[in-house]
Order: structure tokens, then sequence, then C-alpha cells
């Protein structure tokens, strides 16, 4: 059965539609497995090639990988959430209800969506002090560092605008509490919290602003500093690897 | 053979004849030595580690998203103050250090420092190979550190700022044991192998974290210390 459906697949492969979706026959050769990276829309900003040393799960735990898969999963519960909520006060805590009491599987939906990104704000955290304590950050990846540190920014930013979007109590007074610390700012202070708040208090206009900042602004500029994230790390010559990592000790 | 000049139109700056001097020497050659090890390629080795390592999450986040549910506290209400209300746990160790520093200091002084902080490491050309810290002229760094801990520690003592006072204690006195200690292996060992910018990273992280644990398990009413498995009605 099992050599049935692999000799199936293989034959699927050598056929003229395969070819013309994916550019290529079986990747069987190295010529054709790199081709299958960077012929790929999806994968060329992977290497080609990369150290065998640097895949082992010790080098990185995959912290980085968890991170980009994490947000490509909260894209996805995101959209999908989408189409139940509305931003608007009251509105948007009715359809949290909705969500609970009426929606197919909303409980479990609006679950993925808040331990995502939990985990996501968690796991960039572990990423950028594993990368300092490997020295991840040197030469020639110093740019590359602080495109991370941006990202880490980009992060919290998208978790804390969608903290407020269910519109419940412990949504409204954490961001009460945390945008009265921008007026701390001498001279500036008030301003900036206004242009965040759409007012000088958390209601209607701060909701839909945090909105768009949450579906929008923040998811594109997400993506557009991954890309930036993943390019660089193939043109500054792959992940770092230390001669330490020969015993697989530290 | 007879020297042919090479013209070189306009002015230029370009020696008329320029010496080329090549070494050759015995027994060496053009080959480096790459400690990096063997390549492999990344169709299909690192696309099948990423889609196992996907599958795991996914697998560990609908366990989880089947027994635990996401809060849903009730209709925001600017008239009714929650005692405390609380930011989400990444912000809740900045809001602890705004108990013991003004809101300028702690809210914005401090998260500026510690992200410009963020971005010059890798520019701060300082010990680049990860010397050791307790390499040369180590009892003098000891004497400047001590300095730097006591007048922190004091400090924070005057603000009250245990939370921050014990990770660094805790910090300085493993930083003083690897002075001390002669071990060249096991964790000790380790610790004596770490340059300074291990030590002050160490001490962000475990300071940060204690911030954090304590902000959002600890504090109740009024920012009072509280036990998680007390039964205030916070």
């Amino acid at each position: 059965m099992a050599t049935t459906f692999y000799a199936a697949l293989e034959n699927l492969r050598t056929t003229r539609v395969w070819k013309s979706i994916f550019r290529r026959g079986p990747a069987i050769t190295n010529r054709t497995r790199s081709v299958a990276v960077f012929g790929n829309l999806f994968l060329h900003w992977l290497p080609v090639k990369v150290r065998e040393k640097s895949l082992r799960v010790r080098a990185a735990y995959y912290l980085g990988s968890l991170s980009l898969l994490l947000f490509l999963l909260l894209v996805v519960t995101g959209v999908f959430l989408m189409f139940y909520y509305h931003p608007a006060a009251p509105k948007a805590y009715h359809d949290m209800k909705d969500l609970r009491f009426v929606v197919s599987n909303g409980v479990f939906l609006r679950n993925m969506h808040r331990i995502g990104a939990h985990l996501m704000v968690l796991l960039v955290f572990a990423h950028m002090f594993h990368v300092f304590y490997r020295g991840g950050y040197k030469p020639p990846h110093e740019f590359n560092w602080v495109v991370g540190v941006v990202l880490l920014l980009v992060t919290l930013f998208l978790s804390y605008t969608g903290y407020l979007l269910p519109w419940d109590q412990l949504a409204f007074w954490a961001v009460t509490v945390g945008t009265n610390i921008i007026s701390a700012m001498p001279i500036i202070g008030n301003k900036i919290r206004f242009v965040a708040l759409g007012g000088n208090i958390v209601g209607e206009n701060a909701l839909l602003r945090f909105y768009v900042l949450h579906v929008v602004i923040l998811p594109l500029l997400a993506f557009l500093l991954i890309g930036v994230h993943f390019w660089r790390v193939q043109k500054d010559g792959g992940l770092t690897v230390r001669s330490k990592d020969d015993d697989g000790k530290d | 053979m007879e020297k042919t000049k090479i013209e070189s139109g306009f002015s230029s700056d370009a020696k008329k004849e320029p010496r080329r001097i090549v070494f050759i020497t015995r027994n060496t050659s053009a080959k480096v030595k790459d400690e990096r090890g063997p390549k492999l390629m990344t169709y299909p080795h690192l696309l099948v580690r990423e889609a196992i390592v996907f599958e795991v999450l996914i697998i560990v986040m609908v366990l989880i998203a089947l027994f635990w549910d996401a809060p849903l506290e009730q209709l925001a209400n600017p008239l009714l103050t929650p005692n405390p209300a609380k930011a989400p746990w990444y912000f809740l160790g900045l809001q602890e250090l705004l108990h013991f520093f003004p809101p300028f200091v702690a809210g914005i002084l401090i998260p500026t420092l510690v992200l410009l902080a963020l971005i010059v490491i890798p520019y701060f050309h300082v010990n680049v190979e990860g010397k050791p810290l307790w390499g040369e002229q180590a009892s003098k760094r000891l004497g400047i550190l001590l300095g730097v801990t006591i007048a922190l520690l004091i400090l924070l003592a005057v603000v009250d700022a245990w939370t921050i006072i014990v990770p660094t204690v805790l910090v300085a006195v493993l930083l003083m044991a690897s002075y001390q200690s002669k071990a060249t292996s096991g964790w000790m060992g380790a610790l004596r192998t770490k340059p300074l910018s291990w030590w002050v990273m160490t001490w962000f992280v475990a300071t940060a974290v204690c911030l954090t644990v304590v902000g959002t398990f600890f504090r109740g009413p009024g920012w009072s210390w509280v036990w998680p498995w007390g039964t205030h009605a916070g």
C-alpha cells in the first residue's frame, strides 16, 4: 500500500501539471533540491544549504522558527476572529459573548489566538536572550540584531493593541494603566497619548485605533521586518555556529 | 621584455610603475580550516524539521486551548476601577517599577535606556572575543564591580525596591563566588569563563523576571503583597 502510494506520488511529480506548478520535476538531485528552495517564492529567502550544526535542537531550540510560525498562526486565527468582530463599543464585548455562546468552536478559536499571542511574546523574548548568550549579535550580524529588537517592539505592540479589543474590564483598565504612563513623558506626553487614544480617555476612538493598528498596520510592519530578518540571516552567512558546538555542549 | 607604459588619460593619481610583491613561502596552502562543519540541503533537511516543529507547536496549543479559556470579564466600565488595575503580564515588570520610582523614571526613562542598550549591544566593540571577566586585572575589576553594585544597592534601598535588590544580591553573590572559586570544570568552572557582558545581561534578565513574576502573581489591592494562593478578592 505504502509503496504504491509513493510510486503514485513519484509519478505525479513527473507530470507536466506538477512541473508547470513547481517549475521542476522531483527534487532528488542537489540541483533540483536547490531549485526547490530558491525557485520557490515562499522559500527563496532561505539559504539553499544549512550547517548541520545549526540544525541541532540545542543550537537555537527553533525559537526563531517558532516565533514565525506563531505569527502565521495568529494571522490565520485573527482573520477568522475578524469575521465575528465589530470594533465598536459596546458591540465588541457582545461579539466576545457570541464567540463564547453562539459561534461554533468560537471559544476554541479565541483561546488559540490568546494563547498564541502570549506564547509569541514569551518566545520572542526567549529568542532574543538566547541569541545574546550565543553571541549571535556579533559581526556580521549586527544590523539583524537591531531588526530583531524592533521586531520585539512590534510584537509587544501587536499584543498590547489586541489586549484592548475584547472591551471588557480587564482590557479597558490594562490599556488605561499603560497609556497613562505615556503622559509622564515631558512636554509631548499628553499629545502622544491623545494621538494614540484618539481622545483623552480610552473610549470608542481608542478601540477603533487599536483595532486598525492591530489588524493592518502592525501586522504589515511585522511581515516586512520578518522578511528582512530572515533575508539578512541568509545574506550574513547563516546562523552563528560556534566551534564549541562540536561536542554538543554549550 | 621591454616595459610598456600604460597610458593613463587625463590626470591620474595612479603610480606609473606599480610594484608588485609576492611572497612565496613553503609548506603553506591557501586552504582555510572551517570549523563550522558540513552543510546539508535545506530541502529536505531543514524543511522537514520545521514541519515537525510546527506540528508539535499546534498540538501543544490545541491541548492548552481545550483546557484553558481566554479570560472575559464584565463589560468595560470607566466608572468602576478594579483594584489593582494591571497591565498585560509583559508590562508588569514596569508596573512594579512604578511602585518604586516616579512615573517618568519607571515608565519613560528606564524603558528607553533599556531599549537603547539593547540596540547598541552589537556596536559596542569591547571584548568581541568574549574573554573571561576574571582574566587580567581580576582584583581591580572586582573592586570596580563591587563599588558599582554597592552604590546601586544603596540607591535601591533608599526607594525600598527590594524586588530589584534580591536578584541583584543573588547575581552579586554568584559573581563573588566565581571570583573566589578555583574550579575549572562543572557549572562554577563554566561561570568563571563568562565575560562581563554575560554578567550584565544575566543581572538584567534576573531582575526583569523577578519584577514580572512579583507583579503578576504577588501583587494585590493597592499593589500590596499577596500570595497567589490567598483568598483576596482582587
